[in-house]
C-alpha cells in the first residue's frame, strides 16, 4: 500500500458523519483543550488520538466531535494553548469548511496572572486579560495591570 | 447613572484631570463645605498608612461626612479569614462610598466590581495610587501655572516607585513634556514606560549621575531608595548616598523649580533644602487634602 492510500484509509476508519475535527493540537494540551471546551461534560460521541507524528508540532493530538459545531468565541478560548489548531467542519462525511483559531482581544479565565501579589492569585476570582500582543503572546491583567508574557504563562 | 470609581490614574480623561484641578483650587479657597452631610464613607485600610488615611479622613471631615472603617486589618474580620469580596459586599451596604488601601495588586479594581457604591483606590500594593498622582499634578499646576512644557526630573527608585510611573502616564497627556530619569542601574525606569513614551513621541533622557543636569528642571520629583529593593546589599551601600539632594546643588537651577517628594523621606533630601523656597514637599502634602476633597466631590457627583 502506498503512503497516500494508508493515509486515506486511516481517515476513513475514524471519519465522522457530521461534526467537528480539531487537528494540530499540541499533544500535551489535549486534556486542557477537552476541559476548556467542556467536552468532558457533553454526551456527543467523541474520539481522540494523541502522540501522533506531526512535522510541525512534534507530537500532536486530534479530537473528533460528532454532531457538534463550535461558535468562534467558544473555539478561540483554546487559542492560548493550541494556537495552531485547525478545525474541519464535517457535513455528511465531507469537509465543508476549514477554520483556524484566533487569539481573542480579551481572555477570561484560562490563564493565570504571573504576579503572585495579584488579587486573582489570592482570592477566588476569574482572571481577565487584555491581549496586548499576539505573537509572542502578552497579556495585561485587568486587575493588577501587570503583563504576563508567553514564557510566564500558566494555564489554570 | 453608572457609578464612578477611581482605581487607576488611567481611568480619568485629561478633561477629568482638569476638572479635579479646578475643584481642588476651589477647596483650597474654601476647604469646609458640607457636601457630604448625612453621608457615610468607609475608610478601609487593610494595611496601615497613617499619612494617606489622615489625608483622606481630613478631606471627608471637611466635607461634613461621617467615617466608618478600620486602620489595619489585624483588628477586623479580615484577619478571621473573611474574603475581600465579602467584606466589600457588607460595607457597600452600609456606606455611600469606600476608600480602600490593600496590599494586594488589583484588589481595588476587584472591590469596585463587587461594590454597589463608588470606590476610591488609596493604594493597591505596588500597582496604583491615583490620588497621590492627582495631588502631584495639582502641586505642579499650582506652582507652574500650567501642566504643559514641563521638564520633569525623576530621581531615585524609578523601578518600583509607583508614584513616578503614574505621574509619567498622567503628565504624558499634556503638551510637550520632557522626562529625565536619574536612577542607579538596578532601579531604572522599566522598559514598559520608556516604550510608552517612545510611542507617544515624548522625549526622555536617562542618567546615572545626580549632577548639574538638574539646572534644566522645572520639577524634581525625589523618591526613596529602599534597601529591601536590592538583591545585593553591597549595591545598596554603593548608591544609598549618591541620590541625595543637598541645598548647594540648587544654586544654578531655574527660579520656577519646585522639589516634590511623596513623603515620608528618609535621607534623600537633606534637611538643609527644607528652608529653600524651591522645597515644596510639605505644601504638596497639604495639597493632598484639597485634591482628595475634589476627587470625592467628582466621584460622588457633589459638584
Ligand atoms: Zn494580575
Amino acid at each position: 500500500m502506498t503512503e497516500n492510500n494508508k493515509k486515506k484509509l486511516k481517515l476513513k476508519v475514524s471519519a465522522i458523519k457530521n461534526g467537528t475535527v480539531i487537528d494540530h493540537i499540541p499533544a500535551k494540551s489535549l486534556f486542557k483543550v477537552i476541559t476548556i471546551l467542556g467536552l468532558d461534560k457533553i454526551s456527543n460521541q467523541i474520539t481522540f488520538g494523541t502522540n501522533l507524528e506531526s512535522g510541525k508540532l512534534g507530537h500532536k493530538a486530534i479530537i473528533k466531535v460528532s454532531d457538534k459545531y463550535f461558535k468562534d468565541e467558544e473555539i478561540d478560548k483554546i487559542a492560548l494553548i493550541a494556537p495552531h489548531a485547525k478545525l474541519n467542519i464535517i457535513k455528511d462525511y465531507e469537509v465543508v469548511e476549514k477554520r483556524v483559531v484566533e487569539i481573542p482581544e480579551t481572555i477570561k479565565g484560562i490563564a493565570k496572572c504571573f504576579n503572585p501579589k495579584c488579587i486573582t492569585n489570592n482570592e477566588k476570582i476569574n482572571t481577565c486579560f487584555k491581549v496586548i500582543s499576539k505573537n509572542p503572546i502578552a497579556l495585561k491583567c485587568h486587575y493588577c495591570e501587570k503583563i504576563t508574557n508567553e514564557n510566564q504563562m500558566v494555564i489554570k | 447613572m453608572k457609578k464612578k470609581d477611581l482605581i487607576s490614574i488611567n481611568d480619568f480623561t485629561k478633561e477629568e484631570y482638569m476638572r479635579i484641578m479646578e475643584l481642588a483650587g476651589e477647596f483650597e479657597e474654601n476647604p469646609n463645605q458640607d457636601l457630604l452631610q448625612g453621608k457615610v464613607v468607609a475608610s478601609l485600610f487593610f494595611e496601615p498608612s497613617t499619612r494617606t488615611r489622615l489625608s483622606f479622613e481630613t478631606a471627608i471631615s471637611r466635607l461634613g461626612g461621617k467615617i466608618i472603617g478600620f486602620t489595619d486589618s489585624s483588628s477586623s474580620s479580615v484577619k478571621k479569614g473573611e474574603t475581600l469580596h465579602d467584606t466589600i459586599k457588607m460595607v457597600s451596604n452600609y456606606a455611600d462610598m469606600i476608600v480602600m488601601r490593600h496590599p494586594l495588586e488589583g484588589s481595588a479594581r476587584y472591590a469596585a466590581e463587587v461594590s454597589d457604591v463608588p470606590v476610591i483606590n488609596a493604594g493597591d500594593g505596588a500597582n496604583q495610587h491615583p490620588t497621590q498622582t492627582l495631588l502631584d499634578m495639582y502641586s505642579i499646576l499650582k506652582t507652574q501655572d500650567t501642566l504643559d512644557n514641563m521638564n520633569i526630573f525623576m530621581v531615585g527608585d524609578l523601578k518600583y516607585g509607583r508614584t513616578v510611573h503614574s505621574l509619567l502616564m498622567a503628565m504624558s497627556q499634556f503638551e510637550n513634556p520632557i522626562f529625565n530619569f536619574i536612577a542607579p542601574e538596578e532601579l531604572q525606569m522599566p522598559d514598559e514606560y520608556k516604550l510608552y513614551l517612545k510611542n507617544l513621541g515624548i522625549r526622555y533622557f536617562e542618567h546615572k549621575e545626580f549632577t548639574d543636569i538638574i539646572s534644566e528642571a522645572d520639577i524634581i520629583y525625589m523618591t526613596r531608595v529602599q534597601k529591601e529593593r536590592f538583591s545585593d546589599p553591597i549595591e545598596y551601600e554603593k548608591v544609598k548616598n549618591v541620590y541625595i539632594l543637598k541645598n548647594d546643588m540648587l544654586e544654578n537651577t531655574k527660579p520656577n523649580l519646585k522639589i516634590l517628594h511623596p513623603l515620608p523621606r528618609v535621607n534623600e533630601i537633606h534637611t538643609d533644602v527644607d528652608e529653600n523656597t524651591k522645597a515644596y514637599y510639605f505644601t504638596q502634602a497639604l495639597n493632598g487634602v484639597f485634591t482628595r476633597e475634589a476627587i470625592i466631590s467628582h466621584i460622588m457627583n457633589l459638584k
